[in-house]
């Protein structure tokens, strides 16, 4: 290696111009070569795989296989079962996305102005985000138990009566997003008070004395307004982590009662996996990447973009 | 407009104390400077009036009224900060206007969206545009109005941070090291520009800076701090010229003025270098006392010294040209103390390694007792010149 090197750098001595670009043009591919190579077999050639199975009728196991073109995306528009999970998935983002978002502000704000037992605070807030979220669904179905849960004896103590929580269509959604909430949380806390820490405390200091007198006003004329970026960054974050909820799903409900907690991936999930569709399962693959790279696309573009103060 | 006034101002951090019962009144419309170095206290006393920092003890008037238990804004003071404190999300107008806005509107009549439900909004901003426009005319930014901080340069954001402090008109303006994070051609440009500001607004200043150039150039009093104590106050003049303190004599002054090694001697005479000042002091015989002598009080001997001087010998270092004048480094004598003069360029200047004869203006040292205080010498009337020996130095003296 290092003999090749040093040929090389004598012979670019010699001869000027084209062929030293030449060699230091080769030089960079081969050191881009390693990473490429990752990236192709790791993310490329699947999506290219993904894509090209999408456009036939390949089922696990089947011998032969025929091009089908735009069979499976046709279905899909049609299928009830897909247009429920797609719906079901959007109600979830739109029932998680606030409520982290917001809770994650709140408990930041408030963790923020502890000084000594601020880390007792972070630690306890940050747990769900580094324990398994499929153990802890076991464990939140044990709680919501109507019937041997403490959450269901709680509210029967209270005179309420029993609450199916995870068997009633109408609630299943809502509780799924309560979990999901819970799982985010810790982690929007510790963006938001990266945020909050970047703040001068002289503009804290200048509003006080400009006539920002009380702790809301504070909140709204320059700690929320700051923020800004960090929002951003928590709505977009947050909303493809909903996006991509599954493990509560498969391992609290699966998908039930009668479809109405049944979220895109799990749906996929289904498809593929459980039905052996393996093209159709693809093509649904499909679809959720264009809406995941549509939030991506508007965190790129956003965060670049807008929000941003030097 | 007021007057500022302190009383008995303590402070402390935990254990550490840092202000120890400061006095002082600063007048309706003048610009006093709190000069010293790091961690003498002086930041912490400009945000005692400001409201930021609350007081252990003592007292704390604007205009003659107390103000103890007003919180910042109700004391009716702008403040500038070092960092410029300006809000990265707003515009400079908007900037400029929030002392107004803040006082003139409601919260909810703030709040995006909601803000446009108010028909209060719709007739106070104008006027508050008006005023804020008005503001950046008198600092020339009014081409400024529509960015943001970061698209500013330093000396720019300093004046949208004036801008904000004038637009309230305030009782007075706190500035707390506004020139510090400008460059040295920026400062000397700002300094004029914030002494013009003063004389054209008649506002009371309260201007806490480290350097002591700031407080000369701009100030009518400087009040030299200390450990938490304020060693004189006083206008620049009195400071440069009568030092109550060794610490004011060696901040005050560049090149820093020199110290030399003097002493008592019988009848309460000062020997310095072998000779004797017109002056005598009261105490014994024998006591060391620190003399002060700035470097332009010193001159490089001619063939024929002036009675109101005395020589002594030295030799020339090194010396920095300013154009002007000449920054000589001497040793003097054989004990080789080091000593900084200022000459006037001319021809005649010595060369490194040559033996020079120094003069020293007798009325130019400054003395200072072993407690680093101020001494101040009776002058002998008429006294006779009395030369105790002239060369080598550095011997003990006998009469």
């Amino acid at each position: 290696m290092t003999g090749t090197l040093t040929a090389t750098g004598k012979a670019g001595r010699r001869v000027k111009g084209g062929r030293q670009a030449f060699i230091e043009q080769l030089m960079g591919v081969g050191f881009a070569f390693p990473a490429f190579l990752l990236l192709a077999v790791i993310t490329i050639a699947p999506l290219i795989a993904l894509v090209v199975l999408s456009f036939t009728d390949y089922e696990l196991g089947a011998t032969d296989t025929a091009v089908v073109g735009l069979a499976n995306y046709n279905k899909a528009l049609a299928d009830p079962v897909f247009r429920r999970a797609l719906r079901n998935t959007f109600l979830y983002v739109a029932l998680v996305l606030p409520g982290a978002v917001l809770l994650g502000l709140f408990v930041a704000v408030l963790v923020q102005s502890r000084t000594r037992t601020r880390w007792i605070y972070q630690v306890i807030y940050f747990l769900p985000v580094t324990s398994t979220l499929i153990a802890m669904a076991t464990v939140w179905q044990a709680l919501l138990h109507p019937r041997l849960g403490p959450v269901g004896a709680t509210l029967r103590l209270l005179g309420v009566g029993e609450v199916a929580f995870l068997s009633e269509p109408s609630l299943v959604l809502p509780t799924l997003a309560v979990i999901g909430i819970w799982q985010l949380l810790g982690f929007n806390m510790v963006l938001f008070m990266a945020g909050l820490s970047a703040i001068p405390r002289d503009l804290y200091e200048a509003a006080e004395i400009d006539g920002c007198t009380g702790a809301l006003d504070r909140f709204v004329t320059i700690t929320l307004p700051l923020l800004g970026p960090t929002t951003m960054f928590v709505i977009v974050t947050t909303s493809i982590t909903a996006f991509k909820v599954f493990d509560t799903v498969a391992v609290m409900t699966r998908g039930g009662p009668a479809g109405s907690s049944e979220v895109l991936l799990y749906t996929i999930y289904l498809e593929a996996f459980q039905y052996f569709h393996t093209a159709y399962g693809a093509a649904l693959t499909v679809i959720f990447l264009l809406f995941v790279l549509v939030f991506s696309g508007a965190q790129a573009f956003v965060l670049e973009r807008r929000v941003h103060y030097g | 407009m007021a007057s500022v006034e302190l009383s008995g101002i303590s402070k402390a951090f935990g254990d550490t104390s840092v202000l120890n019962g400061i006095d002082l009144s600063i007048r309706d419309g003048e610009f006093l400077t709190l000069v010293g170095p790091s961690g003498c206290g002086k930041s912490t006393l400009i945000r005692i009036i400001a409201g930021l920092e609350a007081q252990d003890q003592g007292s704390v008037a604007l205009g003659g009224t107390p103000v103890d238990g007003l919180r910042p804004h109700e004391r009716r003071v702008a403040m500038v900060f070092q960092s410029y404190a300006l809000y990265p999300h707003m515009t400079v107008r908007e900037n400029i206007g929030l002392p107004l806005v803040l006082s003139r509107l409601r919260l909810w009549e703030r709040v995006p969206v909601l803000r446009l439900l108010s028909r209060r909004r719709r007739r106070i901003m104008p006027e508050v545009d008006q005023e804020v426009e008005a503001t950046a005319r008198q600092l020339h930014i009014e081409e400024l109005l529509d960015r943001r901080p970061a698209q500013l340069s330093g000396g720019q954001r300093q004046r949208v941070a004036l801008g904000r402090a004038m637009v309230r008109k305030p009782r007075a303006f706190l500035m707390d090291e506004p020139l510090s994070n400008l460059d040295a051609k920026l400062r000397v440009h700002m300094r004029s520009e914030l002494a013009e500001l003063h004389k054209r607004l008649g506002a009371t200043f309260v201007y806490v800076t480290h350097d002591q150039v700031e407080a000369m150039t701009m100030s009518d009093r400087i009040a030299m701090m200390d450990a938490g104590r304020i060693l004189q106050l006083g206008t620049p003049s009195e400071l440069y010229e009568r030092p109550a303190n060794v610490k004011v004599a060696s901040f005050i002054g560049s090149p820093a003025i020199n110290f030399l090694p003097g002493r008592v001697v019988d009848g309460g005479a000062v020997e310095l270098f072998g000779h004797l000042l017109p002056t005598t002091v009261d105490l014994p015989a024998g006591s060391p006392l620190g003399i002060g002598v700035r470097p332009e009080a010193i001159s490089l001997t001619g063939p024929d010294p002036s009675p109101a001087s005395f020589a002594v010998s030295a030799t020339l270092l090194r010396k920095e040209n300013l154009g002007p004048e000449f920054i000589l480094h001497l040793a003097v004598g054989d004990a080789r103390i080091p000593v900084v003069a200022r000459i006037a360029a001319g021809p005649t200047l010595p060369e490194v390694d040559e033996r020079v004869g120094l003069m020293i203006s007798r009325t130019g040292c400054h003395l200072f007792g072993p407690d680093g205080n101020r001494i101040e010498a009776r002058p002998v009337d008429s006294a006779p010149l009395r030369s105790v020996r002239a060369f080598p130095v550095g011997e003990r003296v006998s009469q």
